[in-house]
Protein backbone atom coordinates (compact mmCIF):
# COMPACT_ATOMS: atom_id res chain seq x y z
CA UNK A 1 0.00 0.00 0.00
CA UNK A 2 1.22 3.33 -0.95
CA UNK A 3 1.38 6.34 1.45
CA UNK A 4 -0.80 8.20 -0.70
CA UNK A 5 -3.47 5.43 0.02
CA UNK A 6 -2.60 5.86 3.76
CA UNK A 7 -3.26 10.13 3.85
CA UNK A 8 -6.66 9.35 1.29
CA UNK A 9 -7.74 6.98 3.78
CA UNK A 10 -6.64 9.56 6.85
CA UNK A 11 -8.25 12.29 4.91
CA UNK A 12 -11.47 10.38 4.06
CA UNK A 13 -11.99 9.16 7.77
CA UNK A 14 -11.33 12.64 9.26
CA UNK A 15 -14.47 13.82 7.28
CA UNK A 16 -16.64 11.00 8.14
CA UNK A 17 -15.94 11.56 11.50
CA UNK A 18 -16.37 14.76 11.44
CA UNK A 19 -19.93 14.76 9.65
CA UNK A 20 -20.98 11.77 12.09
CA UNK A 21 -20.37 13.58 15.08
CA UNK A 22 -22.19 16.57 13.28
CA UNK A 23 -24.96 14.41 12.97
CA UNK A 24 -25.01 12.57 15.90
CA UNK A 25 -25.67 16.38 17.51
CA UNK A 26 -28.09 17.29 15.63
CA UNK A 27 -29.81 14.29 16.39
CA UNK A 28 -29.64 14.75 20.06
CA UNK A 29 -31.01 18.09 19.55
CA UNK A 30 -33.81 16.98 17.74
CA UNK A 31 -34.89 13.83 19.16
CA UNK A 32 -33.58 13.59 22.15
CA UNK A 33 -31.03 11.20 24.02
CA UNK A 34 -32.91 8.53 25.28
CA UNK A 35 -32.21 6.25 22.12
CA UNK A 36 -28.93 6.94 19.46
CA UNK A 37 -31.00 7.79 16.54
CA UNK A 38 -27.66 9.59 15.21
CA UNK A 39 -25.21 6.55 15.28
CA UNK A 40 -27.74 4.13 13.36
CA UNK A 41 -28.52 6.65 11.53
CA UNK A 42 -24.49 6.73 10.09
CA UNK A 43 -24.58 3.71 10.33
CA UNK A 44 -27.16 2.56 8.11
CA UNK A 45 -25.99 5.41 5.22
CA UNK A 46 -22.56 4.95 5.34
CA UNK A 47 -23.51 1.20 4.81
CA UNK A 48 -25.94 1.94 2.08
CA UNK A 49 -23.53 4.29 -0.09
CA UNK A 50 -20.76 1.62 0.24
CA UNK A 51 -23.09 -0.68 -1.29
CA UNK A 52 -23.79 2.09 -4.09
CA UNK A 53 -19.60 2.99 -4.06
CA UNK A 54 -18.89 -0.86 -4.34
CA UNK A 55 -21.58 -1.80 -7.25
CA UNK A 56 -20.90 0.94 -8.90
CA UNK A 57 -17.23 0.86 -8.83
CA UNK A 58 -17.23 -2.92 -9.58
CA UNK A 59 -19.16 -1.92 -13.02
CA UNK A 60 -15.86 0.59 -14.17
CA UNK A 61 -12.99 -0.73 -12.71
CA UNK A 62 -11.17 2.06 -14.01
CA UNK A 63 -13.32 5.00 -13.80
CA UNK A 64 -12.65 7.93 -11.34
CA UNK A 65 -14.66 6.41 -8.51
CA UNK A 66 -12.63 3.13 -8.75
CA UNK A 67 -9.60 5.26 -8.10
CA UNK A 68 -11.15 6.92 -5.24
CA UNK A 69 -11.88 3.19 -3.41
CA UNK A 70 -9.26 4.51 -0.42
CA UNK A 71 -11.01 8.11 0.36
CA UNK A 72 -14.51 7.12 0.01
CA UNK A 73 -14.52 3.92 1.16
CA UNK A 74 -12.15 2.91 3.60
CA UNK A 75 -11.89 6.48 4.38
CA UNK A 76 -14.94 8.28 4.41
CA UNK A 77 -17.92 5.47 4.85
CA UNK A 78 -15.17 3.46 7.50
CA UNK A 79 -14.89 6.90 9.61
CA UNK A 80 -18.70 7.87 8.68
CA UNK A 81 -19.65 4.92 10.06
CA UNK A 82 -18.79 3.59 13.81
CA UNK A 83 -18.87 0.30 15.74
CA UNK A 84 -16.99 1.14 19.26
CA UNK A 85 -20.38 3.78 19.75
CA UNK A 86 -22.77 1.09 18.49
CA UNK A 87 -21.30 -1.04 21.23
CA UNK A 88 -21.29 1.46 23.85
CA UNK A 89 -24.66 2.61 23.19
CA UNK A 90 -26.17 -0.81 23.51
CA UNK A 91 -24.57 -1.75 26.95
CA UNK A 92 -25.76 1.31 28.47
CA UNK A 93 -29.10 0.85 26.80
CA UNK A 94 -29.08 -2.18 28.60
CA UNK A 95 -30.51 -1.58 32.34
CA UNK A 96 -33.31 -2.29 33.87
CA UNK A 97 -36.00 -0.05 31.84
CA UNK A 98 -34.62 0.34 29.19
CA UNK A 99 -33.83 -3.99 28.42
CA UNK A 100 -36.20 -4.13 25.13
CA UNK A 101 -34.67 -0.68 23.53
CA UNK A 102 -31.18 -2.51 24.36
CA UNK A 103 -32.03 -5.82 22.81
CA UNK A 104 -34.31 -3.99 19.56
CA UNK A 105 -30.92 -1.98 19.03
CA UNK A 106 -28.17 -4.61 19.71
CA UNK A 107 -30.05 -7.23 17.27
CA UNK A 108 -31.69 -5.13 15.08
CA UNK A 109 -28.81 -2.42 14.13
CA UNK A 110 -26.73 -5.23 12.10
CA UNK A 111 -29.04 -6.83 9.85
CA UNK A 112 -30.59 -3.17 9.13
CA UNK A 113 -27.07 -2.27 8.27
CA UNK A 114 -26.40 -5.10 5.20
CA UNK A 115 -29.70 -4.36 4.24
CA UNK A 116 -28.48 -1.00 3.41
CA UNK A 117 -25.75 -2.11 2.24
CA UNK A 118 -28.01 -4.17 -0.44
CA UNK A 119 -30.28 -1.15 -0.89
CA UNK A 120 -27.29 0.88 -2.19
CA UNK A 121 -26.06 -1.89 -4.58
CA UNK A 122 -29.68 -2.03 -6.17
CA UNK A 123 -29.58 2.12 -6.35
CA UNK A 124 -26.71 1.60 -8.61
CA UNK A 125 -27.78 -0.63 -10.37
CA UNK A 126 -31.34 0.75 -11.28
CA UNK A 127 -29.09 4.21 -12.08
CA UNK A 128 -27.19 2.78 -14.59
CA UNK A 129 -28.69 1.05 -17.68
CA UNK A 130 -27.41 -2.56 -18.07
CA UNK A 131 -23.43 -2.61 -20.06
CA UNK B 1 -20.49 22.65 25.05
CA UNK B 2 -17.06 23.09 24.01
CA UNK B 3 -16.12 26.07 21.04
CA UNK B 4 -18.07 24.32 18.28
CA UNK B 5 -14.99 24.04 15.69
CA UNK B 6 -12.60 23.29 18.39
CA UNK B 7 -14.57 19.68 19.02
CA UNK B 8 -15.17 19.19 15.17
CA UNK B 9 -11.62 19.22 14.94
CA UNK B 10 -10.26 16.96 17.42
CA UNK B 11 -13.15 14.39 16.12
CA UNK B 12 -12.01 15.07 12.61
CA UNK B 13 -8.41 14.29 13.74
CA UNK B 14 -9.27 11.29 16.20
CA UNK B 15 -10.75 10.25 12.97
CA UNK B 16 -7.53 10.55 10.69
CA UNK B 17 -5.41 8.12 12.88
CA UNK B 18 -8.16 6.29 13.84
CA UNK B 19 -9.59 5.22 10.08
CA UNK B 20 -5.15 5.18 9.51
CA UNK B 21 -4.52 2.68 11.45
CA UNK B 22 -7.73 0.46 10.74
CA UNK B 23 -6.45 0.45 7.03
CA UNK B 24 -3.06 -0.69 8.31
CA UNK B 25 -4.42 -3.55 10.69
CA UNK B 26 -6.94 -4.50 7.91
CA UNK B 27 -4.88 -4.80 5.31
CA UNK B 28 -1.82 -6.83 7.56
CA UNK B 29 -4.78 -9.00 8.45
CA UNK B 30 -5.86 -9.55 4.86
CA UNK B 31 -2.04 -9.96 4.34
CA UNK B 32 -1.44 -12.32 6.93
CA UNK B 33 -4.61 -14.52 7.30
CA UNK B 34 -6.70 -14.22 3.68
CA UNK B 35 -9.39 -12.65 2.08
CA UNK B 36 -12.11 -15.81 2.85
CA UNK B 37 -13.21 -14.24 5.91
CA UNK B 38 -12.96 -10.16 7.10
CA UNK B 39 -10.77 -11.33 10.11
CA UNK B 40 -9.21 -7.66 10.20
CA UNK B 41 -12.84 -5.70 10.26
CA UNK B 42 -13.69 -8.42 13.14
CA UNK B 43 -10.29 -7.49 14.42
CA UNK B 44 -10.23 -3.73 14.46
CA UNK B 45 -14.33 -3.66 15.85
CA UNK B 46 -13.74 -6.47 18.95
CA UNK B 47 -10.62 -4.09 19.96
CA UNK B 48 -12.13 -0.45 19.13
CA UNK B 49 -15.16 -1.66 21.44
CA UNK B 50 -12.93 -3.26 24.24
CA UNK B 51 -11.14 0.74 24.56
CA UNK B 52 -14.18 2.54 24.24
CA UNK B 53 -15.24 0.05 26.92
CA UNK B 54 -12.66 0.82 28.99
CA UNK B 55 -12.56 4.75 28.47
CA UNK B 56 -16.03 4.73 29.15
CA UNK B 57 -15.25 2.63 32.62
CA UNK B 58 -12.29 4.82 33.79
CA UNK B 59 -13.99 8.41 33.20
CA UNK B 60 -17.79 7.79 32.19
CA UNK B 61 -19.71 9.20 29.57
CA UNK B 62 -18.45 12.88 28.90
CA UNK B 63 -19.75 13.96 25.90
CA UNK B 64 -18.17 16.84 25.50
CA UNK B 65 -14.63 16.74 27.82
CA UNK B 66 -11.85 17.05 24.78
CA UNK B 67 -10.58 13.46 25.76
CA UNK B 68 -13.74 11.83 24.78
CA UNK B 69 -14.10 13.57 22.06
CA UNK B 70 -10.69 12.75 20.46
CA UNK B 71 -10.66 9.33 22.15
CA UNK B 72 -14.06 8.02 21.58
CA UNK B 73 -15.82 9.95 19.06
CA UNK B 74 -12.62 10.45 17.33
CA UNK B 75 -10.00 8.02 17.22
CA UNK B 76 -12.43 5.16 18.31
CA UNK B 77 -15.59 6.04 15.93
CA UNK B 78 -12.97 6.38 12.85
CA UNK B 79 -11.00 3.05 14.17
CA UNK B 80 -13.93 0.68 14.03
CA UNK B 81 -16.43 0.70 11.28
CA UNK B 82 -20.21 -0.86 10.53
CA UNK B 83 -19.98 -0.06 6.87
CA UNK B 84 -17.19 -2.39 5.80
CA UNK B 85 -18.88 -4.83 8.38
CA UNK B 86 -21.97 -4.30 6.18
CA UNK B 87 -20.64 -4.81 2.27
CA UNK B 88 -18.42 -7.79 3.97
CA UNK B 89 -21.34 -9.91 5.59
CA UNK B 90 -23.43 -8.68 1.99
CA UNK B 91 -20.31 -10.35 -0.30
CA UNK B 92 -20.29 -13.60 1.77
CA UNK B 93 -24.26 -13.59 1.12
CA UNK B 94 -24.11 -13.05 -2.18
CA UNK B 95 -21.12 -15.60 -3.05
CA UNK B 96 -23.41 -18.06 -1.62
CA UNK B 97 -21.98 -18.87 1.75
CA UNK B 98 -25.08 -17.98 4.19
CA UNK B 99 -23.45 -19.52 6.95
CA UNK B 100 -20.34 -17.60 7.20
CA UNK B 101 -22.64 -14.55 6.63
CA UNK B 102 -24.25 -15.24 9.96
CA UNK B 103 -21.77 -16.14 11.35
CA UNK B 104 -19.67 -12.84 10.82
CA UNK B 105 -22.93 -11.21 12.20
CA UNK B 106 -23.30 -13.43 14.92
CA UNK B 107 -19.68 -12.89 15.51
CA UNK B 108 -19.67 -9.40 15.36
CA UNK B 109 -22.05 -8.09 17.55
CA UNK B 110 -21.87 -10.89 20.40
CA UNK B 111 -17.59 -9.93 20.28
CA UNK B 112 -18.26 -6.12 20.31
CA UNK B 113 -20.51 -5.92 23.53
CA UNK B 114 -18.67 -8.42 25.29
CA UNK B 115 -15.46 -6.51 24.66
CA UNK B 116 -17.01 -3.28 25.60
CA UNK B 117 -18.34 -4.59 28.44
CA UNK B 118 -14.79 -6.48 29.26
CA UNK B 119 -13.15 -3.12 28.88
CA UNK B 120 -15.72 -1.51 31.12
CA UNK B 121 -14.74 -4.36 33.75
CA UNK B 122 -11.59 -3.98 33.80
CA UNK B 123 -11.73 -0.27 34.34
CA UNK B 124 -13.70 -0.85 37.58
CA UNK B 125 -10.75 -3.19 38.87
Amino acid sequence: MSINAYLAVGLGSAMGSALRYSVSLASMAMLGSHFPWGTLLVNVLGSCLIGWLAATASRAPHGKLARQQPLLVAGFCGGFTTFSLFSLETLHLAQPGSMGLALLYGIGSLPLCVFAAWMGEHLAFFNQPAA
Amino acid sequence: MGHGITSVLLVALGGALGGIGRFAISNAMAHALGKAFPWGTLCVNASGALLAGWLLGVYGVANTQSLWLFAVAGLLGGYTTVSSFSLQTLELWQSGQTNRAALHMVAQLLLGIAMAALGWWLAQG
